[in-house]
């Protein structure tokens, strides 16, 4: 697997549902998701970043920590997302992303802070989740992937210090 | 990292400059100078514009051939139309080496002289290397208040940096916080 980098136009491509639940869609979920373990910071991926044009990510922030003080980043660790769909967004936060698929940038993007979703895992069932904080940004960063949207389509204004996240 | 000016005048070979321009604001600035670069045959890498006050300031990278005086010569009937003062330095590129910043320092008080001297004093005592520092002066003119937004990375925390800001704390309100940096 390779990773597909901006601007290569199926990055800005809408991907097409999952309808087979068989043993090549897991094997491929199997391959990207040891892709993204591979990869530096390796938190997340979304199919098309390696050029498969399928409504497919991986969201994994175990063992992900934040600052110097190494504390941990909430999570509920590995998510298989096939044809996820975001119901429901509260509040929004103002936060840094880069992407693997864009080297060497990051930029402010505005994201909410609580969202609901379902998804279906690798094996056809269906799901219904939370999510908050951290892992919400990165489910939205990956969903956004499979609807042809990079955080290059979200960014504001690097002086933009509206919407700070809570003071810790 | 300033360069010697390439002594090849004329030459075809490119070098990067940066062009700074400041003046008083008035619309169009931006248009019309970067069109004179275009058509000069200069290719822009990063830049920034500020509108500080009243006055227009822009600093921005270009690749060209011909060396710095042509550059100049080339927009300088633009910008002395526009009324801008024109600086052209001869630079290394030093392009896709983005750092991320780590830390995010938030100050603001009523105004008063030194506030950005001590603020970065501090800092650079406590190992905080300033990427990107943006100031503001608010409020009104009998009351202004500064605004100080700065970002870069340390190799000390926030409560870290936070401790050596005390200090200040009785004249400016301060607030150190991690930038998280999703990789997605």
């Amino acid at each position: 697997m390779e990773i597909l980098t901006y601007p290569n136009q199926q990055l800005k491509q809408n991907c097409e549902p999952v309808e087979q639940f068989d043993e090549s869609l897991r094997q491929f979920v199997s391959e990207l998701e040891a892709f993204m373990r591979s990869q530096p910071g390796g938190i997340g991926i979304a199919a098309p970043q390696v050029g498969q044009m399928q409504r497919i990510c991986i969201v994994d922030l175990t063992g992900m920590t934040r600052g110097k003080k190494k504390k941990p980043v909430p999570n509920q660790g590995r998510l298989i997302l096939i044809n996820p769909e975001i119901t429901e967004w509260e509040g929004f936060e103002l936060g840094r992303e880069g992407c693997m698929s864009v080297p060497d940038y990051t930029g402010n993007v505005i994201r909410a802070t609580q969202i609901a979703f379902s998804a279906t895992d690798e094996w056809g069932e269906r799901h219904e989740y939370e999510s908050e904080g951290f892992e919400a940004r990165a489910i939205q960063h990956e969903v956004d992937h499979l609807e042809g949207l990079l955080f290059l389509d979200r960014l504001v204004s690097r002086r933009t210090d509206l919407f700070q996240r809570k003071q810790r | 990292m300033m360069k010697e000016e390439e002594v090849t005048m004329g030459s075809a070979r490119k070098q990067w400059y940066m062009v700074s321009l400041v003046g008083k604001d008035q619309s169009g600035i931006v248009a019309r100078v970067t069109e004179v670069l275009y058509q000069a045959g200069g290719v822009l890498g990063e830049s920034s514009m500020m509108r500080l006050g009243c006055n227009f300031s822009i600093m921005m990278m270009v690749e060209i051939a011909g060396g710095g005086e042509q550059l100049r010569q080339s927009i300088a009937p633009v910008t002395t139309e526009l009324g801008l003062h024109l600086h052209v330095d001869a630079i290394e590129p030093g392009l896709h080496q983005h750092q991320v910043p780590e830390l995010r320092v938030v100050v603001h008080g009523a105004d008063r002289p030194g506030i950005v001297a001590q603020v970065t004093g501090v800092l650079a005592e406590a190992g905080f290397d300033i990427m990107d520092l943006d100031s503001q002066v608010g409020g009104s003119s009998l009351e202004p208040i500064y605004i100080l937004l700065i970002e870069g990375v340390a190799n000390s925390g926030v409560e870290t940096i936070h401790q050596a800001l005390e200090p200040l704390s009785a004249s400016v309100e301060f607030r150190v916080e991690e930038i998280d940096t999703l990789i997605g």
